[in-house]
């Protein structure tokens, strides 16, 4: 027999995934298509306006609709609740805050959407009916819509309970700061406005309370963070622990918003508690609006301090975060954005200083991105604006400030939230950049942009750099069992959302244990079959889920071939694990996977091989605190009709670089999808309130997500630094892909129009937008060329 | 009150009572057990819930089960064979990874289902125009697109290459 590749088998290569059979036929098993016995189901009754008391709520005639079994208040749950108000969520220290929200508001509504009451019926028509009948008599309150007026002296608060909107104030630097402007050639400084809308995944949230025999509770739930939510519910229903699982089913996308545990994830359980009876709660899509966590606005004020050659002195600035009305979990998205900035540059001095506010609108966590892109875009403008007023290429100025492959690992003198300090543990930025660019075909673009000048087209190409932090600890479960029949089971706390992560842990543990993928079967999302775990989020699961997985399957081979080799009576060294078996090398003797799991299951009163441990399985949640830095690179071209404000995406040069790549087909996907949903923050998605924090987009004929037609042919390609901080030297690539985006095709936009001389510095840019830049600027200067005579005319 | 309706949904007739009320969508999922159609928007924005009636595909949220009285049915369910087999551009939605999370995944195969039937052999621009009523939020289409193409191409190849198409 030929000797086998002890490394990879399926790792490096795009298996088929598993997760496909069942969703490309229909039989897959989302929130709602799971149908209990005897299910009722649930509406919410939602705040109409963003801020108002609650002078009473007459529930009545509610009641006594056919149909309806039960409306619930806040009060009304209280008998199965320790507290009304929910823990911070995603937290070391949980408890609820005077920002946590409220299971369901009985005094006060605070954003438009906030649950108030629900509703239990036979059916969600039914429910819905029941909601429209109660009378709630609400008195409005004076509202704060914009974070920006909310820190002024007689700003009404969000919430009368607070004395005012400030959330948090916070500081961020390193380095001699007021030297660094001082010493300066020059000091340019902008005001950037970014709106990061929804997450949006096409399955929006749901939970389904399933009422056991003997008083259990199983709760289903979308979610990102399964653990969480048990260890949440269980510090918050008056139920025993072991009488409480929570289980996710297939998710439909997650994004972010899924990673938050919620008022209707408690209310629905605490109602299913009361009844005695299961009970569903879907969320529709305008529910997805008005109550599912988004990121909307950060307003950056910024100065950059650069030598004459446009090397980077120091950067500063302030920044005001748009928290909403609550704040569901620590205020992580905002110290990500401010921590992020400088990404793969060197920044000698920094400084940021932080304002985290309240406005009476949908509280606010984390987007694909969790405040980097923010961050990116941030410093890839200030970047754009130095090498436009300095007269220096914008590659160019990029690579001045790199920092260079011989300083990795590099440290940034910033902390991690774990409190580690931040260093960069691999990767070679300005050999991406360079990569990219010729790929791109960078120093030939002016060409070919003077050309379609003279042909009264505006055309232009843009870059941006990111880096993104990614496998965040402390761990995660992953353990790996083989069964009595030889197939293999792995259970982990990971959260499948569409990633393929089954897939990837499949390739994972498949070859340490010489089977094929398909043989392994993957569970996350149950805290029956994995009690402890942190779920999908910063692009984690890979490294810290694959490295758990990985060791324990190692184990598991470990403890097979020490099995074997009693059982046969042949040294270990002499053992290999292949195809399902443990073969003696040079010999046609083996012993199955199978038969070793029932020798290692035990025979009641039999004896049991001599030195050797009961299961054949290993558990290990492989710990770090430290991050691994994935890179990316991307360059867009577009081009712009100046008399529509219309841009066209035309071509799209992207490099990522997220460590060994396990499944090239996954890594691909995600770096792709993560850029067209960049491109819809770039130019499409606004979650829009007016002056009395009303929202103006609740569907998506008025929230637009990218669809088919606007999407570019995108070239990806993929460097492969290994991460030497775990042991398969995988980075995270879930987000990669939208970080850099945005800054990317609005740098390019801003350079197709330097006939107009425009400076854009915002996020999304619609085309109304762009027209009255554009329009502006043509006032000031009728910079626009006249078409040469021989112009073709189309 | 309760209306009469029967259909033939993928091959097998259907006859139920139902409220007016009751979107398509809803009544192929909750009162015939087809979950397969799924619902990402229910105001008929992300063809998540599109299925074929009398073979032209429709938003199975905008239409009511009661509009679909006697019509023919066709849903994710009925594409692969009786034997459980894939059809050609199932298998090509696999091979191209032009699914994730595959909630929006049955409303782009009924709608390129569709556009198959009319157009065999689309080219690229008319396969962007047919799925641009479909929302997916986790691939950026690229790979659907691909999926989609590599059936195209197949069935040229198979229609002899006759078409000389470059």
């Amino acid at each position: 027999m030929a000797p086998r590749d002890p490394q990879a088998r399926a790792v490096g290569r795009s298996v088929p995934r598993l997760e496909d059979p069942p969703l490309l036929t229909g039989t897959a098993r989302f929130l709602d298509d799971i149908e209990l016995p005897g299910v009722l189901h649930c509406a919410f009754l939602r705040s109409p306006l963003a801020h108002a008391r609650i002078e009473g709520m007459d529930l009545s005639e509610a009641r006594a609709l056919p149909g309806v079994h039960a409306v619930f208040t806040l009060e009304d749950l209280m008998p199965v609740l320790r507290s009304g108000r929910m823990p911070l969520g995603a937290s070391p220290v949980g408890g609820e805050t005077r920002s946590t929200p409220f299971v369901l508001s009985g005094r006060e509504v605070a954003y438009v959407g906030e649950p108030m009451a629900l509703v239990v019926a036979v059916s969600r028509h039914v429910a819905e009916d029941a909601a429209a009948l109660v009378r709630a008599d609400l008195t409005p309150l004076p509202v704060v819509a914009d974070a920006r007026r909310a820190l002024a002296p007689d700003a009404p608060p969000c919430r009368t309970e607070l004395e005012n909107n400030l959330l948090n104030r916070f500081e961020v630097g390193y380095g001699d700061i007021d030297a660094a402007f001082a010493g300066a050639a020059h000091v340019l400084s902008d005001d950037l406005w970014q709106h990061r809308g929804c997450g949006h995944s096409m399955e929006g949230r749901g939970v389904l309370a399933e009422h056991r025999p003997g008083g259990g509770l199983c709760v289903w739930t979308s979610t990102q963070m399964p653990n969480d939510v048990f260890h949440m519910l269980a510090g918050m229903l008056r139920i025993a622990p072991d009488d409480l699982r929570v289980v996710t089913p297939d998710v439909g996308g997650g994004f972010g918003p899924k990673y938050c545990f919620y008022p209707e994830e408690a209310a629905i359980p605490a109602a299913a508690l009361l009844l005695r009876r299961s009970l569903k709660w879907v969320e529709d899509r305008r529910e997805t609006f008005l109550s599912s966590i988004q990121e909307r606005d950060q307003f950056w004020s910024m100065e950059i301090a650069v030598e004459a050659d446009g090397t980077v002195r120091g950067l500063r600035g302030r920044m005001i975060h748009d928290q909403g009305a609550y704040a569901p979990k620590p205020v992580n998205l905002p110290y990500n954005s401010v921590t992020s900035v400088t990404g793969p540059y060197v920044v000698p001095a920094y400084h940021m200083q932080v304002e985290v506010v309240h406005t009476n609108k949908v509280p606010v966590s984390s987007v694909r991105g969790a405040g980097y892109p923010q961050a990116a875009f941030t410093m890839e403008r200030m970047l754009d604006l130095v090498a436009v007023r300095l007269g220096i290429d914008r590659a160019e100025v990029r690579r001045r400030n790199l920092i260079p492959a011989d300083r990795m690992p590099y440290e940034k003198k910033l902390k991690a939230r774990s409190g580690a300090t931040l260093v960069y543990d691999s990767g070679d930025y300005p050999a991406a950049q360079a990569e990219v660019l010729a790929a791109a075909g960078w120093d030939s673009f002016p060409a070919r942009q003077a050309a379609a000048l003279a042909e009264g087209r505006y055309i232009g190409i843009g870059l941006a750099n990111a880096v993104k932090g990614t496998g965040r600890g402390p761990f995660e479960a992953g353990s790996v069992r083989v069964n009595q029949d030889g197939s293999v089971s792995v259970f982990t706390g990971a959260t499948a959302m569409g990633q393929g992560i089954a897939t990837a842990l499949a390739q994972i543990c498949a070859d340490a244990l010489g089977v094929a993928p398909e043989a392994v079967r993957v569970t996350g999302g149950d805290t029956a079959r994995s009690p402890l775990g942190l779920g999908g989020f910063a692009s984690r699961q890979m490294v810290t889920a694959g490295s758990s997985v990985h060791l324990a399957a190692q184990a598991v081979a470990r403890k097979a071939r020490a099995t074997a080799s009693v059982l046969l009576s042949v040294p270990e060294a002499e053992l290999e694990l292949d195809g399902g078996f443990v073969r003696v090398r040079n010999s046609n003797r083996s012993i199955g996977l199978d038969e070793l799991a029932r020798v290692l299951r035990g025979a009641p009163g039999y004896a049991f091989p001599e030195g050797l441990e009961p299961g054949l399985a290993a558990g290990i949640e492989w710990r770090t605190d430290a991050l691994t830095y994935a890179n990316a690179c991307h360059v867009a071209e577009v081009e712009v009709v100046p008399e529509l404000g219309e841009v066209t995406v035309t071509r799209y040069v992207a490099l990522n670089d997220s460590g060994r790549i396990i499944h090239p087909q996954i890594v691909d996907g995600q770096v792709v999808g993560g850029i067209v949903h960049g491109l819809g923050n770039a130019l499409f998605e606004y979650m829009g309130y007016d002056d009395a924090a009303q929202p103006l987009t609740t569907t998506f004929q008025e929230y637009l997500l990218v669809t088919a037609t606007e999407v570019p042919p995108l070239e990806v390609i993929h460097r492969e630094t290994p991460s030497p901080g775990n042991p398969i030297g995988a980075k995270g690539v879930g987000e990669t892909g939208t970080i850099p985006a945005a800054a990317a095709i609005l740098s390019a936009v801003e350079n197709a129009l330097t006939p107009f001389g425009i400076r854009i510095s915002q996020t999304p840019l619609p085309p109304e937008t762009l027209f009255g830049l554009i329009e502006a600027a043509s006032r000031r200067a009728p910079a626009r060329p006249a078409p040469t005579e021989d112009t073709p005319q189309p | 009150m309760m209306h009469r309706v029967e259909m033939l949904v993928n091959g097998t007739p259907h006859a139920a009572s139902v409220e007016a009320r009751v979107s398509l969508a809803d009544f192929l999922r909750h009162a015939l057990g087809l979950r397969g159609t799924h619902l990402g928007c229910e105001h008929g924005v992300c063809g998540a819930c599109t299925v074929l009636v009398d073979g032209v595909s429709v938003r199975g949220c905008l239409m009511l089960a009661v509009q679909a009285d006697g019509a023919i049915v066709e849903t994710v369910e009925g594409l692969a064979g009786p034997d459980g087999r894939l059809s050609p551009l199932q298998e090509a939605f696999s091979a191209e990874h032009a699914l994730q999370c595959g909630y929006c995944t049955p409303g782009m195969l009924m709608t390129l289902e569709e556009l198959f039937r009319e157009t065999p052999t689309p080219d690229e621009a008319e396969v962007r125009e047919a799925i641009s009523g479909n929302l997916c939020r986790c691939t950026g289409y690229q790979s659907i697109i691909r999926a989609a193409m590599r059936v195209a191409d197949d069935n040229r190849r198979r229609a002899g290459g006759s078409d000389g198409a470059a």
